[in-house]
């Protein structure tokens, strides 16, 4: 099999999850997607890792793995169980609407860089392509949720993509690389800290009850 | 090739949908009830059925127009042609001109276009309930199938069946996303098309959910025969669709020696009972979801196909 056809296979597979985490609207199942969508983007690296000789990439593919497919989705579960939120059903804008802004979004990613890339090597070009899908999904994601647990998920799901566009390039420094993975690990405990904080203070998930807020005890 | 055997092939493949249909039906009655700890009706019990429907009186309402009566003609008319078009055995190079996908989902649309009429010509609330709900669920579910050929006509560069079979059957079998795609969206468009469970019951009429059986409710005797023939023929058209466009090893080429025909047979009937056995199987899976989630449940095949579609246009890989 040819190393084109399971780099394709595992891209395509990470835009179809980031499709499926727009799709769920309760809280364990759309972890569930993630974390398969976190899982699909460690086996892509590791590929990457293989076919561009890069041992380096197989460090970041057991960073991803470790972190994103066991270790926030494991936080994500047990804040949401503390919570007491694991049985809620989001309201969310609406799936059609939502799917449909998607495939927009994706639709808008190839044309841009079909255009802004002609010279590049395909395996590169279909990688950005997939990259820019899964960013603006987990954008329109963060947009169209109102529960901040499911715009942390958002959140993280930009992240892959991001990584994806990263290891797609040859030469990524691997500090950049562990920085980042860092980060999100970072950026995990201050939003857990945060959802604990506005659970405490208006008694909800929902963050539109803080646009009302102004200050006040 | 002569001029007979094409027209052989053809006619015998016209009566071999025909015969195969209600025993299909059959099987995923018989595969159910045995997942249910049933013994369930022999797998033959859908030819006493309409064999006994054939010879029943046929009772009319005073309100129906000609449209009632006529229609159950017209859409066993219209789906066995589209059977007899999706190749099944052997390629049939006498249908092949016509084979394209295209024309069979026309026919389809067709045979829905005139259920959803005479759904409506008796004037009862169900007929109406049920023809509404039709067209709803075709609104997603046709533009869906078109963005899955649109798919299969980029890979194969043809919407004619039997060239995209053997595009298909040129490939070796591993990673094809776009392929594992439309596969899966044509699944959940067989199961929306044919009003299986997890988007209608075909074996209740009691319910208000129902959507097929609303449309028949007012048909007896002899028209529900038909009704009920064609219904098992669609069921055995996108078995067929799937097995000739996903899985087409096995496929008898034309003009090969009665041993290949005997041989596809063979392998037809077997995808046929598999597929019949998967489809019961996941009947007996899940539950029935409310009728204003199934246009969400359609639109997921839409999003499938799309993204086929999208990914085949990132890199020529399929």
């Amino acid at each position: 099999m040819d190393t084109l056809t399971v780099a394709h296979f595992l891209a395509g597979s990470l835009v179809l999850l980031s499709f499926s985490l727009l799709y769920q609207d309760r809280l364990p199942p759309l972890i569930n997607t993630f974390a398969a969508q976190s899982l699909v983007l460690a086996l892509a690296i590791g590929w990457q890792a293989e076919t561009q000789h890069a041992p380096h990439l197989l460090i970041t593919a057991a960073i991803e793995f470790g972190f994103k497919t066991v270790l926030i989705p494991l936080v994500l579960t047990w804040i949401i169980r503390n919570l007491k939120i694991h049985r809620t059903v989001e309201i969310v804008v609406g799936v059609g609407p939502t799917i449909l802004a998607g495939m927009a979004l994706v639709g808008l990613a190839m044309a841009l860089m079909m255009r802004a890339t002609p010279g590049i090597g395909v395996l590169a070009r279909q990688d950005l392509v997939f990259a820019l899908s899964v960013v603006l999904l987990g954008m329109l994601m963060m947009v169209t949720r109102r529960n901040a647990v499911s715009q942390v998920i958002g959140f993280m799901s930009i992240e892959n993509g991001l990584v994806l566009a990263a290891t797609g390039a040859k030469g990524m420094p691997f500090v950049v690389e562990t920085s980042v993975a860092f980060s999100v690990l970072i950026a995990l405990i201050v939003t857990g800290i945060f959802l604990f904080r506005i659970r405490e203070r208006f008694d909800s998930m929902d963050v539109a009850v803080i646009d009302q807020f102004r200050g006040e005890r | 090739m002569v001029v007979s055997e094409t027209l052989i092939l053809a006619i015998l493949q016209a009566v071999l949908v025909m015969a195969l249909a209600p025993l299909l039906t059959g099987i995923v009655r018989k595969t159910k009830a045995g997942l249910q700890r049933r013994r369930g009706a022999s797998i033959f019990q859908p030819y006493r059925d309409i064999a006994r429907l054939m010879r029943k009186e046929t009772i009319i309402s005073h309100d129906a127009s000609w449209i009632f009566t006529a229609a159950p003609t017209f859409i066993l008319a219209a789906t066995w042609v589209a059977a007899t078009l999706v190749p099944t055995f052997a390629q049939t190079p006498g249908l092949a001109p016509i084979a394209d996908l295209i024309v069979i989902v026309g026919l389809l649309a067709a045979a829905r276009f005139a259920l959803a009429l005479a759904g409506l010509d008796i004037g009862t609330a169900f007929g109406g309930l049920g023809a509404s709900r039709e067209m709803l669920f075709a609104t997603v579910a046709e533009p869906a199938m078109l963005m899955i050929i649109f798919g299969l006509s980029l890979i194969a560069g043809t919407t004619r069946l039997a060239e995209i079979a053997a595009t298909v059957q040129a490939t070796v079998p591993g990673l094809h996303i776009s392929l594992m795609l439309a596969f899966v969206g044509l699944a959940m468009l067989a199961v929306v098309e044919n009003g299986r469970i997890p988007v209608d019951n075909p074996a209740t009429h009691l319910e208000l959910t129902m959507v097929h059986e609303a449309m028949i409710l007012e048909y007896s005797g002899r028209h529900l025969g038909l009704i009920e023939l064609a219904q098992a023929l669609k069921l055995l058209l996108y078995v067929s669709l799937i097995a000739v466009v996903f899985i087409p090893w096995g496929l008898a080429p034309a003009g090969s020696t009665l041993l290949a025909y005997g041989l596809g047979f063979g392998v037809y009937l077997i995808k046929l009972v598999v597929a019949a056995k998967l489809l019961a199987f996941f009947e007996i899976a899940g539950a029935k979801m409310r009728v204003f989630r199934v246009p969400q449940f359609a639109g997921v095949a839409l999003m499938l196909a799309l993204l086929a579609v999208l990914l085949l246009f990132v890199s020529r890989s399929f």
